[in-house]
């Protein structure tokens, strides 16, 4: 009897796929609770996108979009021509390679130096005091830069002439500004970065450092073998994420500190600058829309390459 | 199992002397870096107590020259426009913090839990949003022409209420409940909705706080929403809108002290700046201590797993 029952089971029911409908009703609730995000970015990332067309033509506001003449690749064909694009291509790639290999390279530094030291209250420290910077907003952030380097009442302006060196007028010098923005950059990112590098070094195994100090390396060799080859696929990965967003620029930062100021745009304007200015000052919604459009399309691209990249590295890590 | 203490820092082994180069490079380098952080927020803080005067002869110093509360009072005679700055701010962080959670932590939940057949096509339709976009131009006129929210609070509070970023956050706590919950809430017949709030809610709560904090921060530090979609038809601008606006236009500085019977000429233009940032500013780096370790937190595990 055991044996027969063990033996005779129903025939296998063939497994068919459940119709669309069931499963639909199976998961209504847990649908019902993404519907809220769904319908968001529907309404704010979906609904906007048939709206690129708006590149390919010659924009009247009271119009409307698609009832606007159409003008073919007339407005990238002035951008190419004129120059204007490639100088933006050129200044928001250029930013980008400056952030991305001086920021990692700094918050590496201070991470692995932040490890080696003994006391948990100063690493602690030290962690909430470099993160301050990431936690308010860019408007105040070029209230603090003016403060500094203005030219008649700067902190810094004052500091230069007490000193008998002359201060160049800076909000008049577009040579002093790549220096400026980068540094102003390093100086809010590096607590964030440091925090996620410190975040990596201390979820590292750490026998292997044991073992290299019982092995009598010093600490500068433990940095060399261990620390930074362990480290090596993180930093690998952000990099390349990194360079996937890099004709994405940090339009705040770049707005408060320059804003509206010509004379420094030759070399401070971003692709994201120019998009706002000329649609919100300019009007010039077409052109404006070409220059974001082909950010998106050449962006997205770079995207791709990075993620294939990635992927072929450490599928663990690739974002699809 | 706990993570052993590393190892170099163990007593028995005794300190070569590399390590102490180290050590002393690193108090040297971190410590300046730290005091860098800091300073700028000291000077703003000095500058708005100084006199309008002292500025002026001296430019802005690390200990006001001249001490001054002038500006303060200035700000204080009319304080219209900072205190409607204040409550619209409060209003929108807290509304928009309330109702991003929610969804936020519903949509994470659902995506992460493994019997749910749609989750990975709902991830890519909501990861997707992040790598390509129409720009900015489709967005600007879908909000004002199609949905007609310019000087609406709305157009503030509405884009800033999810991101993909935090959606993914959110999955990534998520992870770290066991799915046995979820199981035994099944058994014992209770629906989705019910589990998620009565079983997944309370365990969630160090993910509620700091991704309502990346919230609330975002709602706080706003002003670029305001900038395209607030006219200058709207009274009170959220705070750091309105520091932007006394910053760049001297129209907004004059309006900002409006009613308190200066005459132009007169205004502490500079020390006023300063202190319209102190006090736009002052309580979220009051605020800081005590809520920036959640926001460690949030990066490590957004880092580690994302």
């Amino acid at each position: 009897m055991y044996c027969l029952q063990k033996t005779v089971t129903p025939p296998q029911k063939k497994y068919v796929k459940p119709s669309l409908g069931r499963t639909l009703g199976q998961n209504k609730a847990l649908i019902l609770m993404c519907l809220p995000a769904i319908l968001f970015f529907f309404v704010f990332s979906y609904l906007p996108m048939p709206g690129a067309y708006i590149a390919f033509t010659n924009f009247q506001y009271n119009k409307g979009i698609f009832a606007s003449p159409f003008v073919g690749l007339k407005n990238f064909e002035f951008l190419f021509i004129s120059g204007q694009l490639g100088l933006l291509l050129r200044n928001t790639i250029l930013y980008n390679i400056a952030f991305i290999v001086l920021g990692n390279v700094v918050q590496l530094a201070f991470a692995i130096l932040l490890n080696e030291v003994g006391s948990k209250i100063y690493k602690k420290t030290a962690q909430s005091i470099m993160f301050l910077p990431y936690f308010i907003s860019d408007v105040l952030v070029s209230l603090l830069v003016y403060n500094l380097i203005n030219y008649d009442y700067g902190f810094i302006s004052n500091l230069v002439r007490s000193l008998g060196g002359t201060m160049p007028k800076v909000y008049q010098d577009a040579n002093a500004w790549p220096f400026i923005i980068v540094l102003v950059n390093l100086w809010k990112s590096t607590g964030y970065g440091t925090v996620v590098y410190f975040a990596a070094i201390t979820g590292m195994d750490s026998s292997m450092m044991e073992a290299a100090q019982i092995d009598g390396a010093n600490a500068w060799q433990r940095i060399r073998f261990i620390t930074l080859p362990t480290l090596k696929p993180t930093v690998v990965i952000l990099f390349l994420f990194a360079i996937g967003g890099i004709l994405k620029g940090n339009f705040g930062l770049f707005y408060n500190l320059v804003g509206n100021n010509s004379m420094l745009f030759k070399t401070t304007d971003i692709i994201e600058t120019y998009v706002y200015r000329s649609m919100m000052n300019s009007f010039n919604f077409s052109q404006s829309s070409a220059v974001g459009l082909f950010q998106s399309v050449v962006g997205f691209f770079i995207v791709l390459g990075a993620n294939a990249f990635v992927k072929h590295l450490d599928p663990d890590y690739a974002l699809f | 199992m706990t993570t052993p203490k590393p190892a170099m820092h163990t007593t028995h082994i005794k300190k070569d002397s590399s390590q102490i180069v180290i050590n002393t490079i690193t108090y040297i380098l971190v410590t300046i870096f730290c005091v860098l952080c800091i300073t700028p927020f000291w000077m703003i803080i000095a500058s708005s107590f100084s006199t309008e005067d002292a500025i002026r002869r001296t430019g802005f110093t690390l200990w006001p020259s001249a001490f001054s509360t002038y500006s303060y009072e200035l700000l204080f005679r009319s304080p219209d426009q900072m205190i409607g700055a204040y409550v619209v701010t409060i209003a929108l962080a807290a509304i928009g913090t309330l109702i991003g959670l929610f969804i936020i932590s519903m949509t994470g939940y659902a995506l992460q839990r493994k019997d749910f057949p749609y989750r990975n096509g709902i991830m890519f339709y909501i990861y997707f949003t992040s790598l390509f976009s129409a720009g900015l131009v489709p967005f600007y006129l879908l909000m004002v022409q199609t949905l007609n929210l310019r000087d609406s609070y709305f157009a503030i509070l509405l884009p800033l209420l999810m991101s993909p970023w935090l959606i993914v956050l959110m999955k990534n706590f998520v992870k770290d409940i066991p799915h046995e919950i979820t199981e035994s809430g099944k058994i014992d017949g209770a629906g989705d909705f019910r589990i998620f709030y009565a079983l997944i809610l309370p365990n969630l709560k160090p993910a509620l706080a700091t991704i309502g904090l990346f919230l609330a921060l975002s709602y706080w530090n706003e002003w670029y929403y305001s900038s395209l979609f607030l006219t200058s038809k709207v009274e009170y601008r959220p705070l750091q809108y309105h520091l932007y606006n006394v910053i760049n236009k001297v129209a907004s500085l004059k309006n900002s002290v409006a009613g308190s019977n200066v005459v132009i000429t007169d205004l502490p233009g500079e020390t006023l700046k300063m202190a319209t940032a102190v006090v736009a500013t002052g309580p979220i780096i009051l605020l800081y201590p005590f809520v920036q370790k959640y926001f460690v937190a949030g990066l490590t595990v957004g880092a580690v797993k994302g």
